[in-house]
């Protein structure tokens, strides 16, 4: 045996994914389900998703504070009485608020799931919005955001945005502690009335369903009034900043910098999508990524170093992600853009193409495992108005994209001169 | 049931494996028998800046990552007060690359200087990040070191101080290595689509040549019971006051364990909380509450955290916070309230296993413990608590001279 020679390896590029196929149900008012039956545990997760995210409200905040207050009490129950019938059951139920949607979930021993059904029936029904709930809600929320503005990475987070979309926009709109105090239960009502009452929505299951789940489902929100109009996501201008360059300090006894660098991008329809995403894997995707390698392996300059092109559905951003000592966060800065200028003059060897390649197919074979997983690439398929064609046509892009091509990716999009650029200390 | 078979190397390394079928994948996970509780007090984060040092070459193979990422694998490690543990996940026609690469690195590391040099840098940014760049980021530094005053929890992983970790060397490198990772204080995870007669093949190839090394007697000093409170009052320029409560608890292998994790669930585990409940939303003294416990193999710290609402005395929100403990040792708990705790801990548990990598994981710890199979019957330890034990544990914890507590405050 010669521990020097590496054992033979199959190439994750010679393999063949097979993303499993949803089942599609309506209910009787035209709910769509989307159910994914499989897993060895008797463990559930569903997800109700709203058209109710940030992009509808008029008033800053009024989305998220409907969202989170939809466990806060109906008529008949309070806010602890629906937590207790939930954990009871030992059942987890969540919501989070997004751009474009708002979801509420539940994950739940498969055993127990048809008895926390009706919960959530009444909260999407009957959610009261009590004066006291809000109270509590928007004192906490505003502790909560005191805290994390004094945490540069958030900082840098929304101003980032703000820059590329602009702080009307709702990708780059962020909450000030006023608009907290100026959210009212009256706000909340009419939202709820408008995106929950009377929205739309898509169910989405997954785990080891009950047997006739879908009847069940069907029983409970098959009378919501929804998706009686289809409610269209407004499409918002974006208002990019004119300035590239910021320096903030934040706290003057800060001893690292939040670094942000962002470029504006197309959503996942634009033809370039597929190919960006195998060469952002090289450029800083993951932690044999380029920037890694220099950045954090050979300058120890920070404890990590990433970039990604953010999950939103209209038009999106191609990110560059850091903390690094307050000393090294210029030289970090230099460094990004000279890894850019490697990738827009060098072409990449064929055997750092093949390991990227083979990286992010067995990152997907990994991704597929498990009922949760492989929703939530239906998920993020269906809610991008995608359909299998981009999953099969996005592997196919991996394991075939040339070294050529991804050199013009990168001197069409890698260019330091589109990049926003912001160090908050 | 979660199945696996156990065998062990000529050497010691004990191998367990874990058939599972249904996935592509396979996972191998290596735990060292070596956290900081290991580590000299004059030159602390050792075994953490080292789990770094583990993915700069070994004695045969420049790269650890490359080969991995080459095969279509991804890895991580993470060290604890006690343990340190490696896992890769790879599809699993290429499991023989995971243990190339695991096997020669438990051999001998490269030792390479410049390796060390950029990883003692790449670990201060990480204190940085985590523990001095953030508003209350040094609360453990300093609670560690009060609710400890012999046992070497008393320091966090990352270490007591920067200079420690700017100070290590080579040499400390090579001692802490020979003494700490060899085939004898090792335990070895193989689970996925895998043959376990396959893996017995690979795991003597591979494994089988390393010499077994000296088994680490650890003899650490004991915690002196706690006689009297302590307290801690820190001002600092975070925008609120916040409060800390630390109450010492039982070995992780102590019968009584699992009645102290139900009552931090009793207290804080979800919107019907007891905490939540009356301090957060009835009374508003707290903007949030958490109560927990690291489930750390030596006795461990119970511990009640929350900011204080803006305008509240925090004195008056910690009197609140004490009545609401007096309540849960004089009345205890009803049986509905028990038995919502015990069905959180079986969903928990239930979700918890589902990837086959936490299943690996939760293997090799159960096994450090000295009983792998308690991935199994640990629920059934769960069931067994009753009311009473609640409420004799709570009055036996939460005793005012078994108390740690810390005030941070806001100076502005």
């Amino acid at each position: 045996m010669n521990r020097k020679i590496a054992p033979t390896i199959k190439d994750a590029i010679d393999y063949t994914l097979h993303l499993k196929p949803y089942e599609y149900s309506k209910l009787d008012n035209g709910i769509s389900v989307y159910t994914v039956n499989a897993g060895a545990q008797e463990v559930i997760q569903l997800e109700i998703v709203f058209y109710a995210g940030n992009s509808f409200e008029q008033q800053r905040g009024i989305a998220a504070a409907t969202n989170f207050l939809l466990k806060n009490g109906t008529s008949t129950k309070t806010a602890l009485q629906i937590n207790e019938a939930f954990e009871y059951y030992g059942g987890y139920c969540n919501r989070v608020c997004y751009n474009e949607t708002a979801v509420i979930s539940l994950h739940s021993l498969t055993k127990h799931v048809n008895k926390l059904l009706p919960i959530l029936n009444e909260m999407l029904t009957d959610s009261i919005f009590s004066e006291e709930e809000l109270k509590v809600y928007k004192q906490n929320a505003q502790q909560r955001l005191k805290v994390n503005l004094q945490k540069a990475e958030f900082v840098a987070g929304r101003l980032i945005d703000s820059y590329v979309y602009g702080e009307q926009h709702p990708y780059g709109v962020y909450t000030n502690p006023l608009d907290i105090e100026n959210i009212t239960t009256d706000a909340c009502k009419q939202f709820y009335e408008k995106y929950y009452l009377n929205g739309s929505c898509i169910i989405f299951a997954a785990g080891n369903l009950p047997a006739q789940f879908i009847n069940e489902l069907n029983a409970v929100f098959g009378k919501l009034h929804v998706n009686k109009t289809s409610i269209k996501v407004p499409l918002a201008d974006v208002f990019p900043a004119v300035e590239k360059k910021y320096r903030i300090e934040n706290d003057p006894n800060a001893v690292q910098g939040a670094i942000r660098l962002a470029s504006p991008f197309p959503n996942r329809h634009h033809p370039d999508f597929k190919k960006a995403m195998v060469l952002n894997t090289l450029f800083g995707g993951f932690f044999g990524a380029r920037l890694m390698s220099n950045i954090r392996e050979d300058k120890g300059y920070t404890y990590g170093i990433y970039s990604y092109i953010q999950n939103h559905l209209q038009q999106t951003a191609w990110m560059v992600s850091t903390e690094a000592g307050k000393d090294v966060s210029e030289a970090t800065i230099e460094e990004v853009y000279k890894e850019m200028k490697r990738l827009r003059e060098e072409k990449i060897g064929e055997e750092e193409l093949l390991l990227v390649r083979n990286y992010m197919i067995g990152g997907i074979l990994g991704d597929l495992d498990g009922p949760f997983q492989i929703m939530a690439k239906w998920k993020n398929i269906i809610l991008n108005n995608l359909d299998e064609t981009y999953f099969y046509d996005s592997v196919n892009e991996i394991k075939t994209v040339s070294a050529d091509a991804l050199m013009e990716l990168a001197n069409k999009y890698l260019l330091p001169e589109k990049f926003y650029e912001l160090v908050v200390y | 049931m979660i199945k696996f078979e156990k065998f062990i190397l000529e050497n010691g390394l004990r191998v367990l494996v874990h058939e599972d079928k249904s996935t592509p994948m396979a996972v191998l996970n290596v735990l060292y028998d070596v956290g900081a509780k290991d580590e000299n007090p004059e030159k602390t984060g050792f075994a953490h800046l080292f789990e770094h040092l583990m993915f700069g070459g070994s004695k045969n193979i420049p790269s650890y990552d490359e080969p991995l990422q080459l095969a279509g694998g991804e890895n991580n490690a993470f060290t604890t007060n006690d343990l340190t543990n490696y896992y890769c996940q790879l599809p699993a026609e290429n499991i023989e690359t995971a243990f190339w690469l695991e096997s020669d690195r438990m051999l001998s590391l490269a030792f390479s200087k410049k390796s060390l040099e950029v990883q003692r840098k790449v670990v201060c940014e990480e204190f940085k990040e985590h523990y001095i760049n953030k508003p209350y980021g040094d609360v453990w530094h300093k609670m560690r070191n009060l609710a400890y005053t012999t046992h070497p929890y008393k320091w966090m992983t990352i270490g007591a101080i920067l200079k420690h970790v700017e100070e290590a060397t080579l040499e400390d490198v090579k001692e802490f290595f020979f003494k700490h990772y060899t085939p004898c204080n090792a335990i070895l995870v193989v689970a996925g689509n895998i043959d376990i007669d396959n893996i017995k093949t690979l795991a003597e190839k591979w494994f089988g040549p390393i010499p077994s090394g000296i088994k680490y007697n650890r003899s650490l000093p004991a915690e002196p019971p706690q006689t009297a409170p302590r307290y801690l009052e820190v001002k600092s320029g975070v925008p609120l006051d916040a409060l800390y409560k630390c109450w010492h608890i039982y070995p992780r292998m102590d019968k009584r364990y699992y009645a102290c994790d139900l009552i931090s669930d009793i207290l804080s585990g979800g919107g019907s909380s007891r905490l939540f409940q009356s301090l957060v939303k009835e009374q508003q003294l707290f903007s949030n509450l958490d109560c927990y416990h690291f489930g750390s193999t030596d006795a461990g710290l119970m511990t009640i955290e929350g900011k204080v609402v803006k305008g509240i005395d925090i004195k008056e929100a910690e009197k609140a916070l004490v009545e609401e403990i007096k309540k849960l040792q004089v009345e205890g708990i009803s049986q509905a309230e028990l038995e919502k705790v015990k069905n959180k801990a079986e969903s928990a548990m239930a979700f918890e296993d589902m990837s086959v990598m936490n299943r690996a994981s939760s293997i090799a710890m159960y096994e450090l413990l000295g009983d792998a199979n308690l991935i199994n019957t640990e629920l059934s330890n769960y069931q067994m608590v009753t009311a009473e034990e609640i409420k004799e544990q709570s009055r036996i914890i939460f005793d005012e001279n078994n108390c740690s507590t810390m005030y941070y405050l806001s100076d502005n």
